[in-house]
């Protein structure tokens, strides 16, 4: 049982916090999403040069044999400067993937690409109408000789319009709902038939609704198992969800520094306003609630590499509906303290509570996560 | 990072539960597992079987007869017997006043009441509020002055838990009126049986007896009984707050109420299905599961933290009390109709009368309306925000 951080995890941490308060602070951040590309070239270039986006994967391609704990280490970091690259959906979601589900091919042609920083990719995983339910796969792949044919509709996917690749799931047997039955192919964005609305997202990202008619992909753009893949859509949603909950702990983090410093600076009534007992007693719930969640966002990273399906799944479900209802609390609370500032666009508080307030909606919010652990109590009662 | 305990806690582990299960008479566990009216000869009984293990004093290192366990030791410890049905040590002599002497005490004092406490042969309660002293400690009027080799102690305090069973006091005492009010209070040690000493019940609003008044009049106390300086009270009673809040987190003894929660929800009828199956009690449920895994995760990075815990440990103060108090009340909820019913004689073993609902176990409004004093004592959640707004934040 020990909380801490490897000596390794804890210089990546100290020159990545570096990093990020010096190179991407907040006028360089505003820069880049001004510029609508969702990514900026030199940031991701430096990236790369850290290793970071290839640390999750193994050493054979490129990577540094890391795991969810060192991802929470720099999701944690880009939470607390609110950083806007792609992080999570190329080297989380898109990597993880192949990662743990490439061919050897597959595995030596794009995770060295990823680590490099010269491609970006994304996972087109959700419906429209799926809301947070995995299984709800209409997009259909037919096997058309040596091919594959795909059709359908993805929504909310991170990074999309970005990505020179995308991970898609598809149905290749069974009905929407069904577990059995989903497989996940390479598509480039440049195929036939691809058509990517690319639109901003409230908190300086991007997001895009991608429809695919008749996308013809071969059969070796298959990514694990045919008809198999609905454990491998669990198990990169999960570590997803225990990135976001790392970086949601950064960004309250954040949250709690800068107003805690405005609280101690803005003045009325001929004092500080934090030396008021009922603006105390709410900063400290902001506190206890972040710490809470930091609590989560660890039990996340030391579960989401786990095979064990039951105790993972419980595990991020918890973590995430926890993390999603302090996200909330200290989103809201941290503009509330602010006064009308809070509710500017100068002001970082809102940047961050923008943010804190998207992850609740990502991969599930605390409704859904939390229905999740209340079903896992009739299970185990069963 | 590891959030694994090691082959060794685990052998740990199951060396504390097999001690549990051939020790832990009956009585006892049945006693605590229905929540039934705390007794002074049980908890004395089950501090001996302790002693005689070399277990009865969990947190205290071997120097002092204490097991020298790791703070991870002490929660596997705490959580075993919990789970099985023990019933809570007396934290006033052991957990309280024990680390003051230890810490602050001389040798002497050392070996005249550490045994004592170890024992269980004296029974120690705790003498801070007053009722002009509440979160306003040191505002404490109770003074002591010094008459050549005994102090003459006169005053009142309250809210003191188990009072009537005590042998001793640990009191907090104005010795001087001079500068700020925190430099005039000093730690005295007063035996109960003094003369000048009663004792008066407070009935609480479960209509039980736990906590008591207790009056000074003209109460002679040697001087050899002050810890440490004169004047210094103040030090040793934030030292022992600490200790105090740290324990307070309370999370093994939450794991099994949970444990008996999900119990209690499986078998509970709802009409014509068991009470989990309706999805907004069990939502609920799961909404405390999942804090109260987030308050043990805190409570294992405190106690791993080498830095030891600080003005952090408030957070477990209020997050143990606040889930605690939901643990009761949804116990009581869970029961329904059932737990409007005051049996105050079915909190007895030998029960035997006429009961209401279906469970053996008495209806549990009573613990519910009891433990709102979780968020009071110990330093009010209120005093526990302050402190972290004050020592943690710089407000």
């Amino acid at each position: 049982m020990n909380f801490d951080l490897t000596e390794e995890q804890q210089m990546l941490n100290d020159s990545l916090r570096r990093f990020v308060s010096n190179e991407l602070g907040f006028e360089r951040r505003a820069e880049v999403i001004a510029s609508g590309k969702g990514t900026d070239p030199a940031t991701w270039a430096a990236l790369a040069e850290m290793g970071l986006l290839g640390f999750t994967f193994p050493e054979d391609y490129d990577g540094l044999g890391g795991n969810a704990v060192d991802t929470m280490v720099v999701m944690e970091n880009f939470g607390r400067g609110l950083v806007v690259e792609p992080y999570l959906a190329t080297v989380v979601l898109a990597g993880g993937l192949i990662r743990d589900q490439g061919s050897e091919a597959q595995k030596a042609e794009i995770l060295p690409a990823i680590a490099s920083g010269e491609r970006l990719l994304a996972f087109a995983h959700s419906e429209p109408g799926a809301r947070y339910n995995l299984s709800q796969v209409n997009t259909k792949a037919e096997a058309d000789g040596d091919q594959y044919r795909i059709s359908g509709a993805k929504t909310a996917v991170l990074s999309g319009g970005q990505a020179q690749q995308l991970i898609v799931s598809a149905r290749t047997s069974g009905a929407s709902g069904d577990e059995q039955g989903l497989s996940l192919f390479l598509v480039d964005t440049a195929a036939v038939g691809v058509t990517i609305n690319d639109f901003a997202t409230h908190d300086g990202q991007r997001t895009a609704e991608i429809q695919f008619s008749n996308v013809a992909v071969a059969a070796s753009q298959l990514v694990g198992r045919l008809d198999n893949a609905f454990p491998a859509i669990e198990k990169a949603v999960d570590l997803g969800i225990a990135a976001l909950c790392a970086e949601a702990v950064g960004a309250m983090e954040a949250m709690n520094a800068t107003t805690l410093d405005y609280i101690k600076t803005r003045k009325q009534f001929g004092v500080a306003i934090g030396k008021f007992q009922v603006l105390q007693h709410r900063m400290a719930d902001m506190f206890i609630q972040t710490e809470q969640a930091r609590s989560m966002a660890i039990l996340a990273a030391t579960e989401a590499d786990s095979d064990q399906r039951a105790q993972r799944r419980e595990a991020l479900s918890m973590a995430k509906t926890l993390v999603g209802q302090a996200a909330r609390y200290v989103g809201q609370e941290g503009v509330q303290l602010h006064g009308g500032m809070g509710v500017t666009d100068e002001m970082f508080a809102a940047h961050l509570f923008k943010r804190l307030t998207l992850i609740n909606l990502l991969f599930g919010d605390a409704d859904h996560h939390l229905a999740q652990v209340s079903d896992g109590l009739l299970a185990a009662s069963a | 990072m590891d959030l694994n305990y090691t082959p060794e806690q685990e052998a740990f582990r199951a060396d504390v539960r097999q001690f549990l299960e051939d020790n832990l008479p009956d009585d006892i566990r049945e006693r605590v597992q229905k929540s039934l009216r705390p007794d002074k000869a049980m908890t004395e009984r089950w501090q001996k079987i302790l002693f005689d293990k070399g277990w009865g004093a969990s947190t205290w290192p071997e120097e002092f007869g204490g097991p020298g366990w790791s703070p991870i030791e002490q929660l596997i410890f705490e959580e075993e017997c919990a789970l099985a049905g023990a019933p809570r040590q007396l934290d006033f002599g052991l957990r309280m006043v024990a680390p003051v002497i230890m810490t602050f005490g001389n040798d002497e004092q050392k070996e005249r009441f550490l045994p004592g406490i170890l024992s269980g042969e004296d029974w120690w309660c705790q003498g801070y509020s007053e009722p002009g002293s509440g979160s306003d400690l040191a505002s404490l009027r109770t003074s002591a002055k010094l008459e050549g080799d005994h102090y003459v102690v006169n005053g009142q305090k309250t809210w003191t838990t188990l009072g009537q069973h005590a042998d001793w006091i640990f009191c907090l005492v104005r010795t001087s009126t001079e500068g700020k009010p925190q430099q005039g209070i000093s730690f005295l040690l007063i035996d109960m049986n003094n003369p000048g000493i009663e004792v008066r019940p407070i009935i609480m609003l479960d209509g039980e007896h736990e906590i008591n008044e207790v009056y000074f009049d003209n109460v002679k106390v040697p001087a050899e009984n002050l810890i440490g300086e004169e004047n210094q009270g103040w030090t040793y009673a934030k030292f022992l707050l600490g200790h105090e809040r740290t324990g307070l987190a309370n999370v093994g003894q939450w794991k099994a109420l949970m444990k008996r929660l999900k119990q209690v929800a499986r078998e509970e009828q709802d009409g014509q299905r068991p009470l989990i199956e309706n999805t907004r009690f069990r939502d609920r449920l799961a909404q405390l599961d999942t804090e109260l895994r987030a308050l043990e995760l805190t409570v294992l990075r405190v106690l791993t933290d080498k830095r030891g815990p600080g003005p952090q440990a408030s957070i477990l103060k209020i997050r143990g009390s606040e889930i605690g108090q939901r643990l009761f009340e949804m116990l009581m909820e869970a029961t329904g109709q059932d737990a409007i019913a005051h049996i105050p004689d079915a909190l007895e073993l030998d029960y035997t009368g006429p009961r209401v609902g279906s469970g053996d176990a008495t209806p549990p409004a009573g613990d519910y309306f009891n433990m709102r004093k979780l968020s009071i004592f110990g330093g009010s959640n209120e005093i526990q925000r302050n402190i972290i707004a004050q020592l943690v934040l710089g407000l």
